[in-house]
């Protein structure tokens, strides 16, 4: 099973979708490895650097809508194949939440409120998040500041993180 | 307690509950294309498990980039192809057959009420125009529907839009969903599924239908849903004729599939279309919505007719009737792209790609190619589009361009204008 700890990328843009994630452009390759320059290229963000911002870190936090659009699972690939393997948001299409989980990667909606006391906290600082996936709780940490935030994580959800994914878990159980 | 068409659907489907809310169900059909097929057979391959679970139930297509423009572009279809030959999947439409998935699979009779379909391609949702439940899904969920014929979803909220009034002329199918986006935003059905009910879709058209479905996942929905009727039946009678004494009796049986009137809603919304004007987008979001006449003059560089929103045969003759006897501006290059061999051919018959050519657009082959900027049609950074498609994310038709979204007859007024503005069928 993947780690889901790891240096901070805040987005703070809501209905960030798939196209920003991964142009269609690059849709036309074959491995997950070759996405990976080109992750969040087309991020319509206000001084975002996609080579610069996303260096070191592993984690994304942002707000609603995440991975609207397309149903390119490149997307949480070009994620997977950068190191994130965690990301938390508002809420997510729901395509694209399903397709984490398919990966075996973290995809975890916080409330609304949680959500903006993390960025009114947080943002701008060298934040780091530890998952402890027994207690579903995040550890978060920035300079001399902790805060523990609860997650929801069903049982399906959590066996296809343990399982490795859905091809297998299906396969063996249908 | 009665049941929405989508539970009625998922119940006769189910196959397992695994937790809370969570349901495995049986699959009808999955569809596959090549940029999100090979990828899954591929993996499949290298776990061992090459197989499919029946190649009756599975139909494939080349469709997003065709012909090949490159080597890569060229494997895809190759991966697929062999893929195709090797299972027996006898339903492949490969290049001189294929058009775009959403458009040529419904014209095979491919989509029937009750079903259930998947495909790796999020406008999936277009076939819920047969009263089916139809699904966009990634390369994983795509790989176990082709392996196991199963898939797993959250049962089914369901927000019914009932759409009334009398629709100007001039106003269409796309305006109409336009509209109801703007409405309910681009999260506004996320995880639930949108009915489309009432007095105007009773009289619609499949193809209007389909333009209707089509965007339902622009507002996050998992599918969007009409129930099946006598416009059902006929659009499928060539290919149910053996199964059913008359159209009545099919009728019959397809009418199980529809809401019954106690069915708990999560919404109910009443959407009148009497005062509507044509709708247009104007941001990086499909909610992002306004009328045409506020967006008047904007000048743009290219027209895009086509695309599995509006590239079928009732589009065609829309724009075709705006452009009879006009030319596309001269700072304008006009792009019309059938959406499949049989809407070329019938295109062909009826004079529409005269009309086309005569105006001065360049008529493609069926391809989803400019929809999502990768052939035939690909804007330069700065460019502006009016398309008939249906997104107009950031960068979505090529790097830097912007994308307007808007009805085939906006879009035919707006080439011989140069500049965005309202068709001559729309007289408000």
């Amino acid at each position: 099973m993947k780690k889901f700890n790891g240096k901070v990328l805040f987005l703070d843009r809501s209905d960030i979708n798939t196209d920003e994630i991964i142009p269609a452009k690059y849709l036309t390759e074959v491995s997950k490895k070759a996405l990976k320059p080109y992750l969040l290229e087309d991020l319509n963000l206000e001084g975002f650097n996609p080579q610069i911002d996303t260096r070191c870190k592993s984690v994304i936090i942002t707000r609603a809508n995440f991975g609207c659009g397309s149903s390119r699972e490149h997307a949480p690939w070009a994620l997977e194949v950068n190191g994130f393997f965690l990301v938390i948001a508002q809420s997510f299409a729901r395509i694209f939440r399903q397709n984490m989980f398919n990966c075996g990667m973290l995809a975890a909606e916080l409330p609304d409120k949680t959500i903006n006391y993390i960025f009114n906290t947080f943002s701008g600082k060298e934040t780091f998040i530890e998952t402890i996936l027994e207690k579903k709780e995040f550890i978060i940490k920035a300079d001399d500041l902790i805060e523990k935030v609860n997650f929801v994580l069903s049982d399906f959800d959590l066996s296809l993180l343990k399982s490795g994914g859905w091809v297998e878990y299906a396969d063996s159980k249908y | 307690m009665g049941k929405t068409i989508a539970e009625k659907i998922f119940d006769s489907h189910q196959i397992d509950n695994p937790s809370e809310d969570i349901h495995v169900i049986r699959l009808d059909a999955v569809f596959c294309h090549e940029i999100t097929t090979p990828i899954a057979i591929n993996d499949l391959i290298g776990r061992g498990k090459d197989r499919v679970f029946d190649s009756s139930k599975i139909k494939a297509v080349i469709d997003h980039v065709t012909p090949a423009k490159d080597s890569k572009t060229a494997m895809q279809g190759k991966i697929l192809r062999d893929w195709a030959r090797r299972h027996d999947i006898r339903n492949f439409f490969d290049i001189g057959r294929n058009g775009v998935c959403h458009a040529i699979f419904p014209e095979k009779g491919f989509a029937r009420p009750g079903y259930t379909i998947i495909m790796g391609d999020s406008h999936t949702c277009t076939y819920g125009a047969f009263g089916a439940f139809a699904a966009g899904v990634g390369t994983t969920a795509l790989e176990v529907g082709i392996l196991k014929g199963v898939c797993a979803f959250r049962y089914p909220k369901t927000i019914q839009i009932q759409i009334t009034g009398r629709v100007p002329d001039g106003v269409f199918s796309k305006d109409i969903i336009l509209s109801i986006i703007g409405r309910l935003g681009v999260n506004g059905a996320t995880n639930k599924i949108i009915e489309f009910t009432g007095p105007v879709v009773e009289k619609m058209s499949m193809e209007a239908r389909m333009t209707l479905c089509n965007m339902a996942i622009e507002a996050g929905a998992t599918c969007g849903i009409c129930y099946p009727d006598m416009t059902t039946v006929e659009y499928l009678w060539e290919f149910i004729k053996n199964e059913y004494t008359s159209q009545e009796t099919a009728l019959k049986a397809y009418e199980i599939y529809v809401s019954d009137p106690d069915a708990q809603y999560d919404d109910l919304i009443e959407h009148d279309v009497g005062n509507l004007s044509p709708q247009i987008t104007f941001g990086y979001k499909p909610d992002h919505v306004r009328p045409v006449k506020d967006m008047e003059g904007v000048k743009i560089d290219q027209v895009y007719i086509g695309s599995c929103t509006n590239g079928r045969i009732e589009d065609l003759r829309v724009a075709a009737q705006v452009l009879k006897n006009n030319a596309v501006h001269e700072s304008v290059r006009g792009i019309v792209s059938p959406a499949t061999p049989t809407v070329y051919l019938r295109a062909l018959e009826e004079g529409l790609i005269q009309i086309f050519m005569d105006a001065g657009f360049c008529v493609t082959n069926p391809t989803c190619g400019a929809c999502l900027g990768m052939s035939n049609g690909v804007l330069a950074e700065g460019e502006v589009c009016a398309s008939t498609t249906n997104r107009n994310f950031n960068g979505r038709m090529g790097k830097g361009g912007m994308v307007h979204l808007m009805s085939p007859a906006t879009a035919a007024a707006t080439a011989i204008a140069g500049h965005i503005t309202n068709s001559k069928l729309f007289k408000g």
